[in-house]
């Protein structure tokens, strides 16, 4: 025990300060109004759905849960199940085996709901494009509010992308 | 014991991996397979192609890692009703690469003992097979139901719980159907395929250069992995030979993979015993390595730096002593976590006899790579055929043979500290020169074989040329092929709630393994 308190004592407090929103990730007018944004702002709840990602983009996801990043401290933490979501941040082309997984996970989150894309195929469809086996960019299977590109996005765009959903445009 | 000689002719394919291939008819798949198991052979991969355009029907593909190397085996098959005698009696891990075989090919596995799709769901009909030539891979099927028989577990309390594709927690997406009594596992069926995405369709509409990229995303987790095996794959087929610099960076690249990947699990399967601790402290040393990653290669998770030639970005001068400095640190803070995580009496009583996959068990289903190694199988690609750089440094095994999570613990924290080492003495050794050579180019269809030992275990890439730098046929293959059927046994008799520990203790790949 000596030791673990002498551990968490040596490394300290490494959490870094947030980064703020970019508009410039914004893909949609925002739908929301600006009180309900301000509730969202206060306590997040966002549920992850892989769709078909090569898997990178759930590493910087696990990073933004880190010691660095600590996204929890902005009230902003992942729940279990979409009923109890906000948000989803959705990643992947979306393959087609998981087209109808997600569009009942976005039925499943109750309105109002945001929807951010990460990733350069949550984005476009990125290297695997569309196919047979894939529908390409998310917004070609659900709305997407916020898409954040990048292969994959850093823990602090993720962060930005998150952000800029819940700000209300124009402010 | 005697050996007994090969009934066919054996071809070496080019390349610095020991490797081989050969042409057997189908009526000796079986007996060829069944003495090569008796000759301490494991089953590496098995998928099929479609030979339409090169005057044939089908073929079927084993690669089999023998002491001497890899054996590639080819077995023509019929245009009308392509189909071979099964092999999952001999190598059970070839259950479901022959029912994805038969998915993407069309090719049938006679006498199996399980027929039932696998990669297809409802993204298109049976009876259509994405990888035959004559396949449009810009067709779109209107989806169709996906009835899938799970097997029912029957009896007085036993009930079932359907957990995914989307998962609770930031993980890949899969299906997991638990019959349980009580809070005991009886049984754990995986429904996988989820994140099929036609990598392998993708491949054949590239250039040998270009596969390159999608190559580093056939597992994101593994991106280096995957780039190696590619690129020696297209430079044994081309004739093309990296720097040895080149070489030496690979090496450095792939430990880095290692120790990142290692140290992130690390820290969650402390959190999975409620070791918040752990995560925390292990992602402060995964964050630290991987900022360390973009400083000096220009990307947290290393992608796209190994190219088919060589490397896209050397090291920069003088920041070897960087890397090595940083590197002892974090090594030292994992120390200190090693013996904390030792001393912790819950968070051992919960690895220990957790998930347990016995060595005989591991050795008779084919377990592989460092989950492997935990079971007392002790394969590891860069000890059994050390191929530069590897064989300047020498590479020490770790293993174990308790096979439970505490083992794969075990062998994680060996192999930080191992490929700590390795890197360091890597960059004491760096080869001064180029770090890129310019693809050459074979006449004809050629093949190439890239066979890498990644932080999960053996990545295979098996290439075949349409001639100039057209690609004829990729099959990438992730070890988690051969281990998730281990991870439905491992969970046995354990209690629901260490799943995840279990499931994180493995950490397999669905993206790798669902192409």
């Amino acid at each position: 025990m000596y030791q673990l308190l002498k551990q968490i004592a040596k490394a300290g407090i490494v959490s870094e300060p947030a980064p703020q929103a970019d508009p410039a990730l914004r893909i949609i007018e925002q739908q929301l109004g600006e009180l309900i944004l301000e509730h969202f702002g206060r306590a997040l709840a966002i549920r992850h759905v892989d769709a078909g990602s090569c898997n990178g983009c759930e590493l910087e996801i696990h990073a933004c849960n880190g010691p660095y990043y600590n996204l929890e401290r902005l009230g902003i933490k992942f729940v279990a199940s979409p009923r109890h979501a906000d948000m989803l941040l959705v990643t992947g082309p979306v393959s087609r085996n998981m087209e109808t997984a997600l569009r009942r996970t976005w039925e499943a989150t109750p309105d109002p709901k945001l929807v951010v894309a990460l990733g350069d195929c949550g984005c476009t469809g990125g290297i695997f494009g569309e196919s047979y086996a894939s529908c390409g960019r998310i917004s070609n299977v659900i709305p997407v509010d916020v898409a954040v590109p990048g292969c994959p996005p850093t823990p602090v765009r993720i962060m930005q992308g998150i952000l800029t959903a819940i700000t209300a445009s124009g402010r | 014991m005697q050996l007994k000689k090969p009934a066919f002719e054996v071809q070496r394919i080019p390349g610095p991996m020991p490797a081989s291939g050969a042409t057997i008819k189908p009526e000796d798949l079986r007996s060829v397979c069944e003495n090569a198991r008796a000759q301490n052979a494991r089953l590496v991969a098995l998928w099929g192609s479609d030979e339409a355009e090169r005057g044939g029907g089908y073929a079927l593909h084993v690669a089999l890692a023998t002491p001497s190397g890899l054996l590639w085996l080819s077995v023509p098959l019929a245009r009308e009703h392509p189909r071979y005698p099964g092999i999952a009696d001999i190598f059970p891990a070839a259950l479901r690469m022959q029912r994805a075989a038969y998915d993407l090919v069309g090719i049938h596995a006679q006498d199996s003992a399980d027929h039932r799709k696998w990669l297809r769901h409802g993204a298109w009909p049976g009876g259509t097979f994405p990888l035959r030539k004559d396949f449009d891979a810009a067709a779109r099927f209107a989806p169709s139901g996906d009835d899938y028989p799970f097997m029912k577990v029957g009896g007085e309390g036993v009930h079932e719980i359907p957990v995914g594709p989307v998962h609770a927690g930031t993980i890949e997406p899969g299906h997991f159907r638990f019959s349980i009594v009580g809070e005991k596992v009886l049984r754990l069926e995986e429904r996988l395929g989820y994140k099929h995405k036609g990598i392998e369709k993708r491949f054949e509409t590239m250039t040998l250069a270009e596969g390159a990229k999608l190559a580093g995303r056939v597992s994101g987790d593994s991106t280096v992995a995957y780039a190696w095996a590619y690129a020696m794959a297209v430079e044994g087929a081309t004739g093309t030979e990296p720097p040895r610099r080149a070489l030496a960076l690979r090496g450095v690249l792939l430990e880095l993979e290692r120790i990142g990947n290692h140290l992130g699990d690390l820290g969650y399967l402390g959190n999975d015993v409620a070791l918040a601790f752990g995560f925390y402290q292990f992602w402060r040393l995964k964050e630290d390595l991987l900022r360390l990653n973009a400083a000096l290669f220009g990307h947290r998770y290393l992608m796209d730096l190994i190219v088919p030639g060589g490397v896209a970005r050397d090291l920069p001068r003088n920041e070897g002593d960087r890397l090595v400095d940083r590197l002892e640190r974090i090594q030292a803070e994992a120390r200190t976590l090693k013996s904390i995580y030792e001393e912790h009496a819950g968070a051992q009583d919960r690895f220990i006899t957790t998930g347990k996959v016995p060595p005989e068990i591991a050795e008779r289903m084919g377990l592989t790579g460092l989950a492997g190694r935990a079971s007392g199988q002790r394969h590891d690609l860069r000890v059994n055929h050390p191929i530069p750089p590897y064989e300047q440094v020498g590479v020490n095994i770790a293993s174990h043979t308790r096979g439970d999570v505490a083992a794969r613990v075990s062998v994680r924290f060996d192999e930080v500290f191992e490929s700590v080492r390795l890197v360091q003495a890597l960059l004491a050794q760096l080869p001064p020169g180029e770090t890129l050579a310019p693809l050459a180019a074979r006449p004809g269809a050629q093949r190439g074989v890239g066979w890498v030992e990644g932080w999960r275990g053996e990545v295979l890439i098996a290439l075949e040329t349409a001639g100039g730098d057209r690609i004829h046929r990729v099959h990438p293959h992730d070890p988690s092929w051969q281990n998730w059927p281990l991870l439905e046994r491992s969970v046995l008799g354990n209690i629901v709630p260490d799943f995840p520990l279990i499931n994180k203790s493995f950490n397999l790949s669905y993206s790798g393994h669902d192409l």
